[in-house]
């Protein structure tokens, strides 16, 4: 297995708060990784260094063994860089089917709005959201928004996916239903970073987790290691949480 | 609409503004090539801030820049229609410069940078005394035809740069350069995230919005023959079709050529009747229009706002 993403030594300072530090960490082709956390643990701040959204201050980020943290936004993204945001932005005016051309047309490879628009029906299908294709973004529910920020994302044909929070503020079905997507992109190849708070989901969806805590990384290592990992069970996991799981769960 | 009546309806147009220099008399003649020039300064507007959201304030250093551009070219013994040409290709490379240094503001910071061009433009005109006449202003070689023939042609001109203006736009409207400043005016930072490089495609849409500008404003500059900086680079020049796009319909293909021509004749109409306070009540219409009509005339779906008035529990908040 060969690294997709690597971040070596990659720190983040905004101002006198140190948001990423020294962090290093690196993603194989085809891995669904999990990150995890308390809050202002600095995941989100490692998903905008990756995109270059808010680049690295100090390190560097490897993609396929190309430095990219010198690179803007919009050049990483059509390296096959995508990611899903915490709150969503969809372009709120123009209809679900729209927005997906965007991904399509802008990074997915689309030379026309007519071909990009082919290529996204395919994605809402997958997404479950063909039946929204000519609504407005805005009229969509949560839920639905998050799936059409993962149709966007599909759309640009990504090798990396880095999903940032897909199923906060969902109910448990719908994150039932959000698992099995993610799974089946996974299935397709697509390296896969899960930013989550829901230990379920992720337990259940990756085969590592890192953890970060105070912009440092704590622990990057299976499941079942970092459940019991003393230095997780104190930054995020909390003791409860570690009892319930040593009772067999796991 | 069928598209077999939008066919009618856009060949009845077509033969109407064919028609008019050889039925018309001078004064409509001449209002309609005030509004076919409005209706180019509106047009461009809209591909910088209707289809991406600038609210560019720039149109008159355009207008200004392509009078000036077009009158020195011709005191230098260019003939007066590659002259025209010229100042449109000229202010479209100065746009696409000026347009790299500032589309980087946004909002209310891009405004102000955007009315700022004028301005500067206009110092500089005045001081550069040898090359423009300064405050004292330009003249250019009078034409040696006939009142109506100057008239007629002078319609003409400005009838195929607002179609050329008005097909850019339609060609805009179904490209990906179209789609991705929807995408941009929408949420720029999304867009920045699927991999639109948004400097190119803003400064892609400023130079678009100015290159017809500076062809008008030459265009103009012979056609009144007599061009002074505080005219050329009136702010007015700027405000005026904004208030027409908003008034059509931003981000439409014909919204800025139906608000041009609403606007003009409105203002004709005001001016003769209010003279003392014509500004007063075109005011009072822009407030009326933000409150009424924010989608403009266009893209307000009237149907929607009828029924309302008739049921107004039926359809809520």
């Amino acid at each position: 297995m060969s690294a997709i993403l690597e971040l070596r030594g990659a720190s983040r300072r905004f101002g006198g708060l140190l948001a990423l530090d020294n962090v290093s960490l690196s993603l194989n082709e085809g891995e669904i990784v999990g990150l995890i956390g308390p809050n202002g643990a600095g995941k989100t701040t490692l998903v905008n260094v990756v995109t270059g959204v808010t680049p690295a201050s100090h390190g560097q980020v490897l993609f396929n063994a190309q430095p990219i943290e010198r690179l803007s936004p919009d050049r990483i993204a059509r390296l096959g860089i995508a990611c899903t945001t915490q709150i969503v932005q969809p372009f709120p005016r123009m209809t679900a089917i729209e927005n997906v051309m965007a991904g399509a047309l802008f990074a997915g490879g689309s030379r026309s709005p007519a071909e990009a628009r082919a290529a996204a029906h395919e994605h809402l299908e997958f997404t479950r959201l063909a039946d929204f294709a000519d609504k407005p973004a805005s009229a969509l529910t949560l839920a639905g928004r998050k799936r059409l920020e993962l149709a966007r994302s599909l759309a640009m044909k990504p090798k990396l996916l880095m999903l940032d929070e897909v199923n906060a503020g969902l109910n448990s079905v719908e994150i039932e239903a959000a698992l099995a997507l993610i799974r089946a992109i996974a299935a397709r190849g697509i390296t896969i970073l899960l930013i989550e708070h829901l230990m379920k989901v992720v337990l259940n969806a990756c085969g590592r987790i890192a953890v970060l805590h105070q912009g440092q990384l704590i622990a990057d290592a299976a499941p079942a290691e970092v459940v019991h990992d003393p230095k997780v069970i104190e930054a995020y996991l909390g003791s409860k949480f570690a009892a319930r799981h040593t009772r067999g769960v796991l | 609409m069928k598209p077999g009546a939008k066919l009618a309806m856009a060949v009845a147009a077509a033969a109407v503004f064919l028609l008019l220099p050889w039925t018309a008399d001078n004064y409509i003649l001449r209002v309609t090539t005030f509004i076919l020039m409005y209706s180019t300064l509106a047009l461009s507007w809209n591909f910088i801030g209707g289809f991406a959201g600038y609210p560019s304030f720039a149109t008159a250093a355009f207008f200004g820049l392509g009078a000036y551009a077009g009158g020195v070219l011709q005191s230098k013994g260019v003939p007066m229609t590659i002259a025209w040409l010229l100042a449109g290709l000229l202010v479209m490379a100065f746009a696409a410069a000026v347009g790299r240094a500032i589309l980087h503001l946004r909002g209310h910071y891009f405004a102000i940078g955007s009315l700022v061009i004028a301005e500067v433009l206009r110092e500089i005109v005045n001081g550069a005394t040898n090359l423009t006449g300064g405050g004292m202003g330009l003249n250019l070689p009078v034409l040696k035809l006939g009142v109506t023939t100057q008239a007629q042609l002078f319609y003409g001109v400005m009838l195929a740069i607002a179609a050329a203006a008005l097909a850019t736009t339609w060609l805009l409207d179904r490209s990906r350069l179209g789609f991705g400043l929807r995408c941009i005016q929408q949420n720029e930072d999304a867009a920045i995230r699927l991999g639109l490089n948004t400097a190119r495609y803003k400064t892609a849409a400023f130079a678009l919005s100015s290159v017809y500008v500076g062809m008008v404003g030459a265009v103009y500059a012979s056609w009144v023959s007599y061009i002074d900086p505080a005219e050329a680079f009136d702010v007015l020049i700027s405000v005026k079709p904004i208030i027409m796009v908003l008034l059509g319909g931003a981000g439409t293909v014909l919204g800025p050529v139906f608000g041009a021509f609403v606007f003009l004749v409105f203002e004709e109409l005001v001016w003769r009747n209010f003279l003392k306070i014509h500004l007063g009540v075109m005011g009072l219409i822009v407030v009326l229009l933000i409150l009424f009509l924010p989608k403009g005339l266009l893209g307000t779906e009237f149907r929607r706002v009828f029924r309302r008035a008739k049921h107004p529990a039926k359809d809520g908040a």
